[in-house]
């Protein structure tokens, strides 16, 4: 597998690396590569230009503070698995992108940039409402999960601008989070990926907040299954019952291929949603 | 003093350097100016060529030159031979060329190449490139391309039918116009991509001085590579030399001859320089062969207590676009044949018809034959036991071939070495826990989990096998094998074989045997293989034939050894010949052990030759040639046990075991190895493998990302054990191991599937069994199916 020819150039500050954006029509930010650099191998993209983030400092790694995490776009798909300091979907997801390897060398923030609609992330990030936080040329903002995932392949990032971090909460006692996925065998990306996180107070559920991924273009919400959890118990029945309602969220376009049909998929998705939701009721509990 | 280590789970020789990076492969290669290929391939399954414009590309920077087939032709190389032809069935062998030039009739079809300085620019100047097509229409489905109006490959493949073999025995009309019961069914062996963990590669050197060639390849058979080189080159075989190093696996892929290796073979000739060509793995997904793609129609005809009287089928083998170097032979004697399974079946038909589609080739993929003969009688052999309602144990039971040590006679004709079928089937059934799998699944699911479990009882046939047969059936080479023992003045052992292990790990087992046999230090041998300039002629390594048929050569130089090293030991003991005993490596007058000469005493002697007995020659290396005087039929118990989620379809492997008899057992370690390795490829097939062409025959699983090669964590802990029944057909009594896996497992695990959805009312599910296609299933029977 040959890439085309394309120039490489290393950054060494957000800074530069905005600059470097702004001169280089079409380049690309490299971070850890497993999305770019196959892309360009099986010759289906040409950049042109890279531009290696991946050596700038303080931009790796998860860091707390006042009820939420901070986690820096280099952050590795491993790093995000080992740490203590997140909702416990995250670690879901996180723990099974692909393989050892990828987890060492995948970042969050290429994975998110990228937004392919079968990656984890995306899901979790869209149920946990994470920030996403951004430098341009005018200086940093910061963007919200139903403004970043706009489609698919495509995000709220400007082409001049960096993603450095995305920041989710810490769940207070009482909530939870979990993720579930139908993997494709082949990729280990997700058919269906399912994320939900509960609140659950007086053994009532009082806040909850669930997407979906792997089967539409990009992240969905599901506020109906929320509206329908709403104040009940959730046991499984309540559950499956409020699981059944995502069909109403997914909207019209679903995908499918070779190893899972639309249909089937959107089968899938109560399934996997009130696997996601049992599973962050639980956590909830704890 | 050596202890006997056959039978000894030693470490495999050959890991250190694999697992450490040290090994080197056909890649690794770099020779001084050295140029880089790469093949332009068709982008369509079925279209007329109506011109190639090489101008622009050759204009590229470090292009050395672009060629075509056209210039392939010109330079006297023949079209691609295929080297198994089986006999009365009117089989055809339509024109191969290296490089299309008329027509290109699958995806990856090469028709151009370009030579450059470095990979990267031979990859951006092939797409400069300019070939003008006229797409046609495409067939890619066996059964739909013998249909009215198919399209149509070759003029001279009418119907696109290349063969119709049949093979019978008994009256099988009688048999099932008597029969109190029959079962049908329509198996697919879907089509499967092998996925060597190396791809092929070739690097090409022709010496146009001496008028040599050199050509490292990834082969598993390079005295065969040879000589089919030297019919389509013209450069004679004595002045070629093929070199397989290191072999990354072939599991078949890397028998057939390939055109890339003849384009290198042609642009080194014509550029004055050394070629090298290593395909990406998307090119292997196209250009290597493939594997399976079979439909059967078949029945089985038996009494309602349970005797099997009958089977009869019909099968489409779909070979692909052209020919490949054995891909006859895969779906007609290494499967026909085998269709009375490990059971005494006296009356059977099969009729295969071999048809050329817009695909691939397909060739020889580990089993090859074997798979789908065993998958389409177990299978059956199940239905059957539903049909007359008997634990698909006993049925087996009723029908085993009764325990033989010199050969039985089946109803195709073929002559089984030695079987005790029983035994294993019992070990099995006591490892799994039979009874009580049969007692949890009598409980209904648990948390709408079905338990299944699937059985399959095979006989293999394989160690490929006597060359007289090789010759009856259509195979254009022989099948014995030779080895060279040649021992060094320092006592240290050389052994040089014609079979070319890749993976196999006879560089340990043929050490062990040479260790026993002749007292030396397992670490004093080097099994040296793969190279046709230091290793004697020999077939190579196929068809589980390696140690079956390579280590009965060893054996005979072995014995040659012996003899002679008895002479040169009564002449410096000063004794008779006829007095000198052998044993553990020492030569001693027969009473006197504590006065012995060891191999490593007599090795120097004959080497320096300063006292030599009268009338031997100096030197301590013997030669051997071994024709085995049958194939080998291993043969087990393979059980699955699997869960089945009713509310998603997945399919998980709860439980595997495997109890397999290849006769004597040289390594138990390697022996589970190859088991463990076979068993991953032949559930593979069962539950996710599945190569996909669309209508046009574009293959939409033609990446990783999409084939789904089964990973580690899909498994649990393979259970293996063993029963020896030894074979009489080579020295050692050892059988072939390294395809039971696949043979065995693929049905083990479809039965088990087909059992837990008996309750759901499900009998059928079309290969893989992917949880779409379970539930769908489930559903179809729920809704009154």
């Amino acid at each position: 597998m040959y890439t085309p020819e394309f120039d490489y150039v290393r950054a060494n500050s957000v800074q530069e690396a905005v600059r470097l954006l702004g001169e280089s029509q079409g380049a690309k930010l490299l971070a850890g590569g497993h999305s770019l650099i196959p892309i360009m191998k099986l010759r289906q993209g040409n950049p042109g230009k890279l531009i290696d983030i991946g050596r700038i400092a303080g931009l790796k790694g998860v860091t707390r503070s006042n009820g939420t995490s901070r986690i820096g776009a280099l952050t590795t798909h491993a790093m995000v698995a080992a740490s203590a300091d997140l909702p416990g979907a995250l670690a879901d997801a996180a723990r099974n992108i692909a393989d050892l390897q990828v987890r060492n060398r995948g970042t969050v923030g290429g994975n998110v940039a990228h937004a392919d609609p079968a990656s984890d992330l995306p899901t979790v990030f869209t149920a946990l409402g994470a920030t996403f936080h951004v430098t341009g040329p005018n200086g940093e903002r910061s963007i919200s999960a139903s403004d970043f995932f706009t489609g698919m392949f495509t995000t709220g990032l400007a082409d001049n601008e960096v993603l450095t971090a995305v920041e989710v909460p810490v769940h207070a006692s009482g909530t939870g989070s979990a993720y579930a996925k139908m993997i494709n065998p082949a990729s280990g990306y997700a058919m269906v990926g399912a994320a939900a996180v509960v609140t659950v107070a007086d053994g009532k559920c009082t806040q909850a907040s669930v997407a979906v991924g792997g089967l539409t273009p990009s992240a969905t919400r599901a506020p109906s299954v929320e509206a329908a959890l709403a104040g009940k118990a959730l046991d499984e029945a309540n559950i499956a019952m409020a699981a059944g309602e995502v069909e109403n969220d997914l909207g019209g376009d679903l995908l499918g291929d070779m190893h899972a049909g639309a249909d089937y998929r959107k089968a899938m998705a109560p399934v996997f949603v009130k696997r996601a939701l049992l599973a962050a009721a639980a956590r909830a509990s704890l | 003093m050596t202890s006997r280590i056959f039978g000894s789970g030693i470490k495999r020789r050959e890991d250190p350097r694999l697992i450490t990076g040290q090994a080197k492969y056909t890649d690794d290669l770099t020779l001084p100016g050295m140029a880089y290929m790469y093949v332009v391939r068709s982008p369509y399954a079925h279209a007329r060529i109506r011109g190639i414009n090489t101008e622009k590309a050759a204009g590229m920077p470090g292009v050395f030159g672009v060629f075509t087939g056209k210039d392939i032709a010109e330079a006297g190389f023949g079209n691609i031979p295929c080297a198994w032809i089986v006999p009365d069935s009117e089989c055809k062998a339509p024109p191969h060329p290296a490089l299309a030039t008329e027509k290109v009739r699958y995806v990856g079809d090469g028709v151009a190449v370009v030579v450059a300085v470095d990979p990267y620019q031979a990859r951006d100047a092939a797409d400069a490139v300019e070939v003008d097509y006229e797409p046609l229409p495409a067939v890619v489905d066996a059964y739909q391309a013998t249909q009215e109006g198919a399209p149509i490959l070759y003029d001279s493949v009418p119907k696109n039918i290349d063969f119709v073999w049949r093979v019978s025995g008994g009256d099988v009309e009688k048999a099932f116009e008597e029969a109190e019961v029959t079962v049908k069914d329509k198996i697919i062996n879907q089509r499967l991509i092998p996925n060597a963990m190396e791809p092929r590669a070739a690097v090409a050197q022709y010496n146009a001085g001496m008028g040599e060639l050199t050509l490292w390849s990834t082969t598993q058979n390079p005295h065969i590579a040879r000589f089919l080189l030297s019919l389509v080159t013209n450069i004679p075989e004595h002045k070629i030399r093929v070199v397989a190093p290191e072999v990354g696996g072939g599991f078949g892929s890397k028998i057939p001859l390939y055109a890339d290796e003849i384009v290198a073979i042609f642009c080194s000739k014509k550029l004055g320089r050394p070629v090298k060509w290593t395909e990406t793995r998307s090119e292997n997904y196209l250009a290597t062969i493939h594997g399976r793609d079979h439909i059967q129609e078949v029945e089985l005809c038996g009494t309602r207590d349970g005797k099997i009287t009958g089977i009869r089928g019909k099968v489409w083998a779909n070979l692909g676009a052209y020919l490949s170097t054995a891909s006859t032979g895969v779906p007609t004697i290494l499967h026909g044949l085998m269709l009375s399974g490990a059971y005494d079946i006296p009356n059977i038909r099969e009729e295969v018809i071999g048809v050329v589609t817009n695909t691939t080739p397909v060739d020889a993929y580990r089993g090859a034959g074997r798979p789908e003969a065993t998958f389409l009688v177990e299978r059956l052999v199940d239905l059957y036991a539903m049909e007359i309602n008997m634990d698909p144990v006993e049925v087996r039971r009723k029908n085993f071939i009764p325990p033989f040590e010199d050969g039985h006679t089946v109803a195709t004709g073929i002559i089984y070495d030695s079987g005790n079928y029983e035994p294993a089937l019992d070990r099995a059934l006591e490892m799994v826990g039979y009874e009580q799998l049969r007692a949890d699944q009598a409980n209904g699911p648990q948390n709408g989990k079905y338990l299944g479990v699937g059985l399959c009882t095979y006989v293999e046939i394989c160690g490929l096998g006597p060359s007289q047969v090789a010759g009856a059936v259509g195979f254009g080479g022989g099948l014995w094998e030779s080895a060279i023992v040649r021992f060094h003045p320092s006592g240290k052992v050389n052994v040089m074989v014609g079979v070319s292990p890749h993976g196999q790990g006879e560089e340990t087992t043929f050490a062990q045997i040479v260790s026993d046999e002749l007292g030396v230090d397992v670490d004093d041998v080097e099994v040296l293989h793969g190279d046709t300039d230091q290793t004697p002629m020999g077939w190579g390594t196929y068809g589980s034939r390696t140690t079956a048929v390579g280590s009965g050569a060893m054996m005979g130089a072995i014995n040659k050894i012996k003899e002679k090293s008895k002479l040169i030991a009564a002449h410096l003991l000063e004794a008779d010949a006829a007095d000198i005993e052998y044993a553990d490596g020492k030569f001693f007058v027969k009473g006197s052990p504590d006065k012995a000469k060891t191999i490593q005493d007599i090795a120097l002697a004959a080497n320096v030759a300063w006292d030599m007995p009268e009338g031997v020659e100096p030197g301590l290396e013997a030669s051997s040639f071994f024709d085995p005087p049958n194939f080998v039929y291993p043969f087990g118990t393979h059980i699955a046990v699997v869960e089945v989620d009713a509310e998603t379809g997945e399919v998980t492997l709860k439980d595997y075991v495997a109890v397999d008899d290849c006769g004597r057992v040289i390594n138990p370690m390697i022996v589970e190895g190859q088991i463990h390795g076979g068993l991953v490829q032949g559930i593979g097939q069962a539950l996710w493998e599945e190569a996909v062409y669309d209508e046009n025959g574009q293959l939409l699983s033609g990446t990783m990302m999409d084939y789904v090669l089964p990973k580690a964590r899909f498994f649990p802990q393979f259970r293996t054990d063993k029963t020896e029944t030894p074979t009489t057909v080579n020295p050692l009594g050892v059988k072939g191991i390294g395809e039971t896996g696949t043979i065995a497992s693929t049905v083990a695990v479809y039965n088990a599937v087909m059992d837990a959805l008996q309750p759901l009312g499900v009998t059928k599910i079309d290969m893989p069994l992917k949880s779409e296609r379970v539930w769908q299933a489930i559903q179809a029977s729920k809704n009154g199916g």
